[in-house]
């Protein structure tokens, strides 16, 4: 926790974006974290994003549930609209949120106990609707807010600070992703923002379900030896091979100067990813060699981070839905709700 | 999941050979002093950011005696001073406008307690040497109060009957009242200098031969320059052109008690702002300052400007002097040519002439050294026919044992650079008596401490206060020139004293990084307000390419950039800009492993006989 205020100093004529704003309209309050929490450098990494990609402010809805990384939502774009719901739940809140106002960017923000542990089931039937959506996993591994004991994301092996190993293997949100058909799915890792914050922007443009699993230190309970989602470890055994960058529509396009190396997947909105540096046959939306590659690289003890699986082909909530164009909020309530007299037809359908 | 051994790590992500990193040595006392802006910008190296403080904390004493460690005079300086400091300070480059630095000066003087325990005492045993200083001047005074506490014996020799040199005969009373002047000097007099007033030194070579160990010339620059114009020497009955420096004297001594109706002021440099304010004061009410270039390439300062123009002196640019109209044995005005600049003010066109009649002018185009009294075939030599050949550092001439401080070794300066002299000349004054080569300095030392007391405490106030630059009360316009002696600034009460101190950014508390115990969380680059932070590759080819790859791209050159050594995990390297820190301590705070600390910097600055220390 910090004693004062970032000071609002005129020094530095800062970049201005689309909408003429500077990176610190998108910022909120201080941080109550721990000194050093990777989370905070999630904050950061998305309030660069939402900046980058000139999201009105106000158009954003932040949710969270209940943990360390659950408080992160207090401490970017203060102009959001939002509220930390109950643990493991975030999931189906933003959800009803996107499904209320599809004009709404939500960004849900969760650790690895809110949605591997208590929220597992809600995760899981958000990716299945293709909820429109960025969630970021802030994943240390631990439970930091009681004190460090081990997460559902813990590796087997993997030590506490006093030195018991975790004995039960971890859920991976990405394998558990692409068995349940997400959307987009991508690893990043708090320490590197290069890397993050275009991951960020190309799950702000998907449309759909976008799984960004961050591994985010946790520098009181697990940054020590013998962790393996320490800083040190992270950088030593982290496999950058899939690295991708994002064009937005905005962006100028040269697609005849693309180079033959990289692959090229155009998201929702027009805008584009580019996969370069790939391993050898790796392609983004091949589900079957994605998944043999995230476990094989995990035997091998290596974290593949990047954006690592892409489909721009399933229809999200509102497209299965068949919901209007219009946002459900802006319906005349006589559209909205039809009446008893029309459900009861409905009904009789139904016998 | 299993490991990999840190080989087949390395392997896979191969890295590229580096040059040797350029790390910033932070252990050289300059570095850190660079950052104190104010303090190194002070020819005598001021502690300012600790005496705001200790102001702060009602310490007025305290505040008073670290001012005067360094610059001697607190209370004349807090009036006077050419603030060089204010120019240089980091508030100036966060919102526009310099901590009042000058004024909190003054504060600490006018605030202040008995401090008669802090004061230098002569020694009580003499050692047998002495010393003549060529007039009483600031320089003069700065030599007896650091070598009368070690024993010698310092005559000073002064034409005048009172001490002070420039500080009395060239600032009016209405700026600095004679009561401050004559307590400040005081203290270094009473100490048992032997001052002999109304002596002039008529003979470099006799001085020499009265067997002095050491002379030191702080007779200043006292020829005021003369403006060769058709007029200037006709036949008239009582002049009405004045020389600026010396008619300001003979205001200071009593000769000269009023002035025309119509005054015009030539030159704008600060002699002409006390000539014109001082005109004011004597009778004058139509009073033009007349300058031939543009406002912005004046040499007074923009306060003292300011000043001048709200007594309801005329500033007018563009007009170059061309003669002094004398009809019928009297002077009734003078001619000018209006002049239009290029740019940069290089070159001028002449538009037309005109004619503006005055009862008097004062010349105020700047002063001269001259030296009438040093004769040119003794082996001390001259690099001009005014100035003598003296060296920078020993302020040595080339007759060893000589030596020239203020105004007198290298034209005029201001006040804090003839202390400044004064403290070096003294030093080099004891090493020639005691047989060390002058050349031989003693050496700076600084001392980092941190000011952690706590998870998130410190000790001092890290934030940021928004507050804008306060205002200095002055006697009302109506009552202002009922004397001559009123002093025009009344001094920062307690509320304005409150919160400009709270203005200072203190950049004497540094942020001190230590590479071993970064672990490269980025917390610090996350938080920083102003974003001068960034871990980087280093691999730039120069530091202008270092300075483009920043966050926030170095722009100001002359503000230095911290390189650290490489990070345990990367092998990154932290880098600052100094230029944009503004020591508010929010790294240090959201930093997990106390690799970002908020350190004190102390200068000690070596005085003659004080080997420099921090305590």
């Amino acid at each position: 926790m910090t004693s004062i205020a970032k000071p609002q100093i005129p020094l530095l004529p800062l970049e201005r974006n689309q909408l003429g704003l500077t990176i610190r309209d998108y910022s909120g309050s201080m941080s109550t974290l721990c000194a050093g929490c990777g989370h905070d450098s999630v904050t950061a990494a998305i309030q660069e994003a939402l900046w980058g990609l000139s999201i009105p402010p106000y158009q954003v809805a932040k949710l969270s549930g209940i943990g360390c990384s659950s408080k992160t939502p207090q401490y970017f774009d203060a102009a959001a609209v939002g509220f930390n719901s109950v643990h493991g739940r975030m999931a189906a809140v933003a959800s009803g949120a996107a499904a209320a106002n599809r004009g709404l960017v939500v960004v849900g923000v969760s650790g690895d106990g809110d949605s591997l542990s208590i929220g597992l089931g809600n995760l899981a039937h958000a990716i299945r609707r293709n909820v429109r959506m960025l969630y970021v996993i802030a994943n240390n591994g631990v439970y930091g807010l009681t004190k460090g004991q081990f997460s559902a994301s813990a590796d087997i092996g993997s030590r506490s600070r006093k030195g018991e190993p975790n004995l039960l293997p971890p859920v991976d949100p990405m394998l558990l992703g692409l068995s349940l058909g997400a959307t987009f799915l991508a690893r990043g890792f708090s320490g590197d923002k290069a890397q993050l914050v275009p991951i960020l922007k190309a799950g702000l443009s998907h449309g759909g379900f976008a799984l960004v699993d961050v591994i985010s230190p946790c520098v009181q309970f697990n940054d020590h030896e013998g962790s393996t989602k320490s800083f040190r470890y992270v950088r030593e055994h982290e496999l950058q091979d899939i690295e991708a960058d994002i064009i937005p529509v905005r962006g100028q396009i040269h697609s005849e100067q693309t180079p033959g190396a990289v692959t090229e997947v155009e998201l929702h909105d027009g805008s584009r990813v580019l996969f370069r540096a790939v391993p050898e046959g790796y392609d983004p939306r091949d589900r079957v060699r994605v998944g043999s590659y995230l476990v094989e690289s995990a035997r091998r003890g290596e974290i593949a981070t990047g954006l690592l699986y892409l489909d721009e082909e399933t229809p999200d909530m509102h497209q299965l839905s068949e919901t209007p164009e219009e946002r459900l909020w802006d319906l005349p309530f006589e559209r909205l709700c039809p009446g008893s007299a029309e459900l009861a037809r409905f009904q009789a359908r139904l016998r | 999941m299993g490991r990999l051994p840190r080989a087949a790590v390395a392997e896979l992500a191969p890295r590229r050979t580096l040059a040797p990193i350029p790390v910033t040595d932070v252990e050289d006392p300059s570095y850190f002093h660079k950052v104190v802006d104010c303090q190194w910008a002070c020819p005598a190296h001021t502690d300012v950011p600790q005496y705001i403080r200790l102001i702060g904390q009602g310490r007025y004493g305290d505040a008073y005696l670290l001012n005067r460690k360094s610059n001697v005079f607190p209370g004349i300086l807090g009036r006077t001073c050419d603030r060089p400091c204010e120019p240089a300070c980091r508030r100036g480059r966060v919102d526009g406008d310099a901590v009042a630095i000058c004024r909190l000066k003054r504060v600490a003087s006018d605030l202040r307690e008995d401090v008669g325990w802090g004061l230098p005492r002569a020694a009580e045993a003499r050692n047998g040497r002495r010393v003549a200083c060529v007039g009483a001047g600031p320089a003069s005074l700065t030599v007896a109060n650091d070598l009368m506490p070690l024993g010698y014996e310092v005559t000073i020799f002064e034409r005048q009957q009172l001490p002070g040199g420039l500080m009395r005969t060239n600032i009016p009373a209405f700026r600095l009242p004679a009561q401050v002047l004559d307590e400040e000097i005081a203290v270094i007099l009473d100490m048992g200098v032997d001052i002999r007033y109304g002596t002039e030194i008529g003979s470099m070579r006799e001085l020499l031969q009265m067997g002095y160990d050491a002379v030191f010339v702080g007779s200043g620059a006292p020829r005021g320059k003369e403006l060769e114009l058709p007029g200037r020497h006709d036949e008239v009955g009582e002049t009405h052109i004045h020389i600026g420096i010396d008619w300001l004297e003979s205001i200071a001594f009593g000769h000269v008690n009023k002035v025309g109706r119509r005054v015009l002021i030539i030159g704008v440099g600060n002699t002409a702002m006390d000539c014109c304010r001082s005109s004011r004061r004597l009778g004058g009410e139509d009073i033009r300052v007349m300058a031939r270039r543009p406002r912005q390439y004046f040499k007074a300062s923009p306060w003292e400007l300011e000043d001048a123009e709200e007594e309801g002196v005329q500033i007018v640019v563009n007009h170059a002097p061309r003669r002094f109209i004398i009809e019928d044995g009297r002077l009734v005005g003078m001619e000018f040519d209006q002049v239009r600049w290029d740019e940069g003010a290089v070159h001028s066109t002449t538009l037309g002439t005109v004619r503006i009649d005055c009862d008097d002018v004062i010349l105020a185009i700047g002063q001269e050294n001259a030296f009438p009294w040093i004769e040119r075939d003794l082996p001390l030599e001259f690099t001009s026919p005014q100035l003598a050949a003296v060296d920078e550092v020993t302020m040595q001439s080339t007759v060893p044992g000589v030596f020239f401080g203020g105004d007198s070794a290298f034209g005029a300066k201001n006040i804090i650079w003839a202390v400044e002299h004064g403290h070096q000349a003294a030093i080099s004054i004891h090493n020639h008596c005691q047989g060390v080569p002058v050349a031989e300095r003693p050496a700076q030392v600084m001392k980092l401490s941190s000011r952690k007391m706590g998870i998130t405490q410190w000790s001092y106030h890290n934030d940021y206060n928004p507050h804008g630059r306060q205002e200095m009360a002055r006697v009302d316009l109506k009552r202002r020139f009922e004397r001559l002696n009123l002093e025009v600034e009344l001094g920062f009460g307690p509320e304005e004293t409150a919160r400009e101190v709270e203005r200072c950014l203190n950049c004497d508390i540094q942020t001190a990084f230590q590479a071993p115990l970064c672990i490269e969380c980025d917390a610090c680059i996350d938080v920083c307000p102003v974003r001068c932070l960034t871990i980087v590759r280093p691999d730039w080819a120069d530091e202008a390419e270092l300075r483009t790859r920043l966050n926030a791209p170095a722009e100001n050159r002359s503000q230095a950039i911290f390189v650290s050594e490489a990070l345990p995990q990367t092998g990154r390297v932290m880098v600052k800009d100094e230029n944009l820190c503004v020591h508010c301590g929010l790294c240090a705070e959201r930093c997990p492993t106390a690799a970002w600390d908020m350190a004190r910097f102390e200068l000690g600055i070596p005085y003659a006989g004080r080997p420099a220390e921090v305590p």
